[in-house]
């Protein structure tokens, strides 16, 4: 950084972490990338969430189809992805210590949550189609059901099957050396990310969308 | 992995983040028994919504360790993530007059 302090304008400035050439947040780029990323992902989630309870409330007739199976097939789903972000943040400790077999370990274990995740709710899916949902029509009542609740779920499943594969390139390249601690830790921040979405879609689609005996 | 100078850096105990994925999974089973009980569906909602907040905080704050960074880069992000899901809201009070004109 210059030494000289800016002398011109309002008059001497004191150098701030905020005048340019240090990082303000004292976190790598690619962390800082990476939340950015985050955020706008959350709005985007945040959309088809909102979008979701809209044509719900808008609707006299909406299914709710979901039940006991379902909604414990929907709660191992989540007790799975909120183990798999235990493993993930042993992983990054592991990175951070230096045992990068542990790092390899670790994220193998949350690979396998992720797509135990995925077996599971393809399953669901599955069987909602085979009881004749599409996107525009289902047995129960209001034909836009299929579309929000696939659309939503689709892409959190996207998201899951993205994360189990950049989990295994960050596996992959730390085992061969090619990855700091720092890549590691911000692949767990997109693993959480993930995670944390699904906190907000298993109540409101699910337990919401609970047929009661 | 190069940095053994990172030992220092290490933050969060493992205690921690077995504890907090114990709460986690603990407020996971309150809301599934939460659902099954016969509440107005309003005010499930809200008690859903909230634990889920909780749940979204423990897991911003700890796992993802916002809560060990800087606080201005919390104060960069969740301001404005807030203040745009907010805004999303505007449109929503729409749905019911939706719901109304169906019902005619």
């Amino acid at each position: 950084m210059a030494s000289q302090e800016a002398t011109s304008g309002l008059g001497a400035t004191r150098e701030s972490v905020w005048s340019g050439g240090a990082s303000p947040y004292a976190v790598p780029s690619k962390k800082l990338g990476m939340w950015l990323f985050i955020v706008s992902d959350a709005i985007t989630f945040s959309a088809l969430l909102i979008a979701y309870a809209f044509v719900r409330v808008a609707s006299s007739s909406w299914p709710l189809p979901f039940e006991w199976p379902s909604i414990l097939n929907a709660t191992i789903m989540t007790l799975i992805l909120l183990s798999s972000s235990l493993t993930m943040v042993l992983g990054v400790r592991a990175a951070k210590m230096g045992n990068r077999k542990g790092v390899v370990g670790w994220l193998l274990a949350t690979m396998l949550g992720g797509v135990l995740f995925d077996v599971l709710h393809l399953r669901e899916w599955l069987g909602l189609i085979d009881e004749g949902v599409r996107l525009f029509k289902n047995p129960w009542g209001d034909p836009q059901f299929g579309a929000a609740f696939f659309s939503l779920t689709g892409l959190h499943m996207t998201h899951v099957t993205i994360g189990v594969v950049y989990l295994g390139v960050i596996a992959w390249g730390t085992n061969r050396g090619k990855y700091t601690s720092d890549d590691v830790e911000v692949s767990g921040l997109y693993w959480h990310f993930v995670d944390l979405v699904w906190m907000f879609i298993f109540p409101l689609v699910y337990l919401m969308s609970n047929k009661m005996a | 992995m190069h940095e053994a100078a990172d030992h220092a850096h290490v933050e969060g105990s493992k205690r921690t983040f077995f504890f907090v994925w114990g709460w986690l999974l603990a407020i996971t089973g309150l809301e599934v028994v939460l659902a099954y009980q016969h509440l107005a569906i309003k005010l499930m909602l809200t008690l859903l919504m909230m634990l889920s907040i909780v749940k979204a905080t423990l897991i911003i704050s700890y796992f993802m360790h916002l809560a060990y960074e800087r606080r201005s880069l919390a104060w960069t992000l969740m301001p404005a993530l807030v203040f745009v899901v907010g805004m999303m809201f505007i449109v929503f009070p729409d749905s019911l007059r939706a719901l109304l004109m169906r019902a005619h």
